[in-house]
């Protein structure tokens, strides 16, 4: 069998089972997480995408992508470039010009790789895709900001240690700026531009 | 303003009654199907196809049948159809050069290599109305004649090209062109978006344009090079196949206008051009929108903006019939508050005006008023 | 132009399967269906994907051969099936006729069938070309009734 009937074998597994309310389950869960920032979802096993997406990642692409929205991945192949187009017909670019970007970190550097948008059209950034150790037993992080009553506090683990000083960078660039979804696993968090992210020890726990 | 109202819904629902029984007409005679539109109105389905910017024939003689041969009417409904629909990907550019031609003439050359062939014209009928179309009448076959055997017909500005006389159709950068469905128009526009809000735009707001460059309005004295009109192939670059695809064939009218030339110290006088391509066999959309094209590139040629073909913001934001109409036909939606108020403010005017001229002889007779005081200051 | 090169890039056996695709793509439903009867045996088709009304961008080029523009949409109706478990083909046609599409997708996946290749070539790739020319044969042959033979009149004193 050659490399190409593999590639294409590949391709048409791992989406959704029943596009239509897969993608609109998927779709409710991240609005409710995006206008909650903080909010844990779990879109289980809808997805299973080739390496290196994980099945959060996988869902959110295949809920948000199309052929209008080009996607970045970091260390995306041949076979995830297939599985990408076929499940969501998008593209793979470079990543200035990604409306969705998959990458293994946020800091400093994203702001200067990805698209923040224009002061007449905000909307044009992207949105980028973050996989981290976990959503629930990491070093604890006060969010608040639109979405949020008064604080809340989020323990997030392998964020890197840049992270929260690139999120206040991002904020300075209000009203453009990056999205963040974190993911890990079957799960994930948003952290919309608008989310003030501090360090947990500036703020009293409760 | 526009402030909720209820009401009239036992009216509108009659209306579309009638609309649907006076659509049908005698019930006595047959309807029309979708076939005999597409068919025998091939033009208005074309034309509708263009301006709707969807290539589907069979839905466009439908739109043609609900709006009762409203055409703008059936371009609104094409283009209300297209925006719930997912885009999947983007065609390479279609092969022009590699036309099944069924029409093919040029104003330039008699003798263009591939030769001129006439197809199904309207050009050299008398215009006389003919007593047969009251009729069914037998229509006789086409004749037929052996086609030569002479390969593709070369664009006739590939052969004024190849002698550099006339500038070159531009380069290509690799970029994605410009999308107006996707990105609201933006001033100063690229060729590329211009070239796709004239595809889509307004057949009789391009001819009238065109028609005034021609009237000295932006003159650019233009010949037609070449009309072509026939199939292409479309072929989509489809990464479950990992290679092109053909998904079949469109009808397309390509216009090339070769127009005024220019030169400068250092660049020999050559001939520009203007382009035009649009879907379905539409010459006069395609004529007029190679001279607007060419208008509008008045900058590319040091050429000075006076004339409105040549104002890009004028012709594109004007040129779309469906923003056209919706934006005039708007005024018949309910304006009553709006009126209320400007009538309001007309009465107080008017009271305002009346108690000044009352004011104004009372103080008259008074004192001198405020012009002749020569103060400047007016009133209170 | 900033596609692959095709000639390189893809084998004879992509070359072969995207003539049989674009094909499959021209032929109406009716005839892939009588076709399918015959040479699809007891096989299942699972849909995948599909089928599915979309659009594509047809794009033309700026004077005919410069930069691309968008010209308009098409219709058009996809679908990719598995045959039976094992194979999977995909289809993209110009309108709205999902039974064509899935027919095409069908057929792009038993082509993809070692053993029946030949028969897919043969009996349904083959048929269609050929129907596909000689439409083009008769439509060619109209027009060239209606082309101009110029006679040079003769000028001047000569």
């Amino acid at each position: 069998m050659s490399d190409t009937t593999e590639v294409s074998r590949r391709a048409v597994e791992g989406g959704f089972a029943d596009p239509v309310f897969d993608a609109q389950a998927v779709f409710a869960s991240l609005l409710e997480a995006m206008s909650r920032p903080g909010t844990i979802v779990d879109f289980g096993a809808r997805c299973a995408p080739p390496a290196p997406l994980s099945p959060a990642q996988g869902a959110i692409l295949c809920a948000l992508a199309d052929a209008d929205t080009p996607v970045s991945i970091e260390g995306a192949d041949e076979t995830l470039a297939a599985w990408l187009g076929f499940q969501t017909s998008a593209r793979l670019a470079e990543p200035d010009k990604a409306r969705f970007a998959v990458t293994p970190r946020f800091d400093g550097t994203a702001l200067e790789t990805f698209a923040l948008g224009t002061l007449a059209y905000p909307d044009r950034s992207a949105t980028l895709l973050v996989e981290v150790l976990s959503l629930d037993s990491g070093e604890p992080l006060r969010l608040a900001g639109p979405g949020i009553s008064g604080h809340t506090v989020v323990r997030i683990a392998g964020l890197g240690e840049a992270f929260v000083a690139a999120r206040r960078a991002n904020r300075a660039l209000d009203p453009c700026g990056l999205d963040l979804f974190l993911t890990a696993g079957t799960q994930a968090l948003c952290l919309p531009r608008s989310t003030i992210v501090t360090e947990g020890s500036r703020c009293t726990l409760p | 303003m526009y402030v909720a109202v209820k009401g009239g819904e036992a009216a509108i629902a009659n209306a579309h009654r009638l609309l649907a029984d006076r659509r049908r007409g005698d019930r006595a005679v047959p309807a029309l199907t979708l076939v005999q539109i597409a068919g025998q109105l091939a033009l208005a389905v074309d034309r509708v196809m263009a301006e709707g910017s969807l290539y589907d024939p069979e839905l466009a003689a439908m739109a043609v049948r609900q709006s009762r041969g409203d055409l703008i009417e059936a371009i609104f409904l094409i283009r209300a159809y297209r925006t719930t629909l997912p885009r999947f990907a983007a065609s390479r550019p279609i092969d022009t050069g590699a036309m099944l031609i069924e029409r093919r003439i040029s104003a330039t050359y008699k003798d263009l290599p591939g030769g001129l062939l006439l197809g199904p014209t309207f050009d050299y009928t008398h215009r006389l109305i003919e007593p047969e179309m009251a009729e069914d009448g037998a229509v006789p076959a086409p004749a037929s004649r052996q086609p030569a055997d002479d390969g593709p017909a070369p664009r006739v500005t590939d052969i004024l090209g190849d002698e550099a006389l006339i500038e070159g159709d531009g380069a290509d950068d690799g970029g994605e062109p410009a999308d107006l469905t996707r990105s609201p128009l933006a001033f100063p526009a690229s060729r590329d978006l211009r070239l796709q809000a004239l595809a889509r735009g307004d057949e009789g707001f391009l001819l009238g344009l065109g028609y005034s460059t021609q009237r000295g309005y932006g003159r650019t004295h233009p010949f037609v090079g070449e009309i072509r009109i026939g199939e292409v192939e479309v072929e989509v670059d489809l990464p479950e196949f990992g290679f092109a695809v053909t998904i079949g064939r469109v009808r397309v009218t390509e216009c090339q206008m070769v127009s005024q030339f220019t030169g400068s110290k250092d660049v020999p006088p050559k001939f520009t051009r203007g382009y035009g391509l649009v879907f379905g066999q539409l010459e006069r959309k395609a004529m007029a929108m190679s001279l607007v094209d060419r208008a509008l590139r008045a900058d590319e040629f040091d050429e000075e903006r006076r004339a409105p073909a040549q104002d890009e913001e004028f012709v594109l934001a004007h040129s779309d019939n469906v923003q056209a109409t919706g934006f005039v036909e708007h005024l018949k939606l309910p304006h009553y508050v709006d009126f209320q108020a400007e009538l309001g403010l007309l009465r107080t005017m008017r009271g305002d005006a009346n108690e000044d001229r009352n004011q104004a002889s009372k103080i008259g007779e008074s004192e001198p008023s405020a012009l002749d005081r020569g103060d400047g200051s007016v009133g209170e | 132009m900033h596609h692959p090169d095709d000639t390189t890039s893809s084998s004879t056996l992509d070359n072969g399967r995207r003539r049989a695709v674009s094909a499959f793509a021209q032929a109406d439903a009716a005839f892939l269906r009588e076709a399918w009867a015959k040479l699809g045996g007891s096989r299942e088709i699972l849909p995948l994907r599909g089928p599915e009304n979309g659009l594509v961008m047809v794009r033309g080029r700026a004077g005919g051969g410069g930069a691309p523009f968008n010209l308009g949409e098409a219709s058009v109706t996809r679908a990719s099936v598995r045959l039976d478990g094992a194979m999977v083909g995909h289809a993209m046609v110009l309108g709205r006729d999902g039974d064509r599409a899935t027919f095409a997708a069908a057929f792009d996946a038993l082509w993809q069938v070692e053993a029946e290749r030949e028969g897919v070539e043969s009996r349904v790739v083959a048929v269609i070309e050929t129907a596909l020319a000689e439409v083009d044969r008769e439509r060619r042959s109209e027009t060239e009734a209606t082309r101009v033979d110029f006679f040079t009149m003769m000028r001047g004193e000569d």
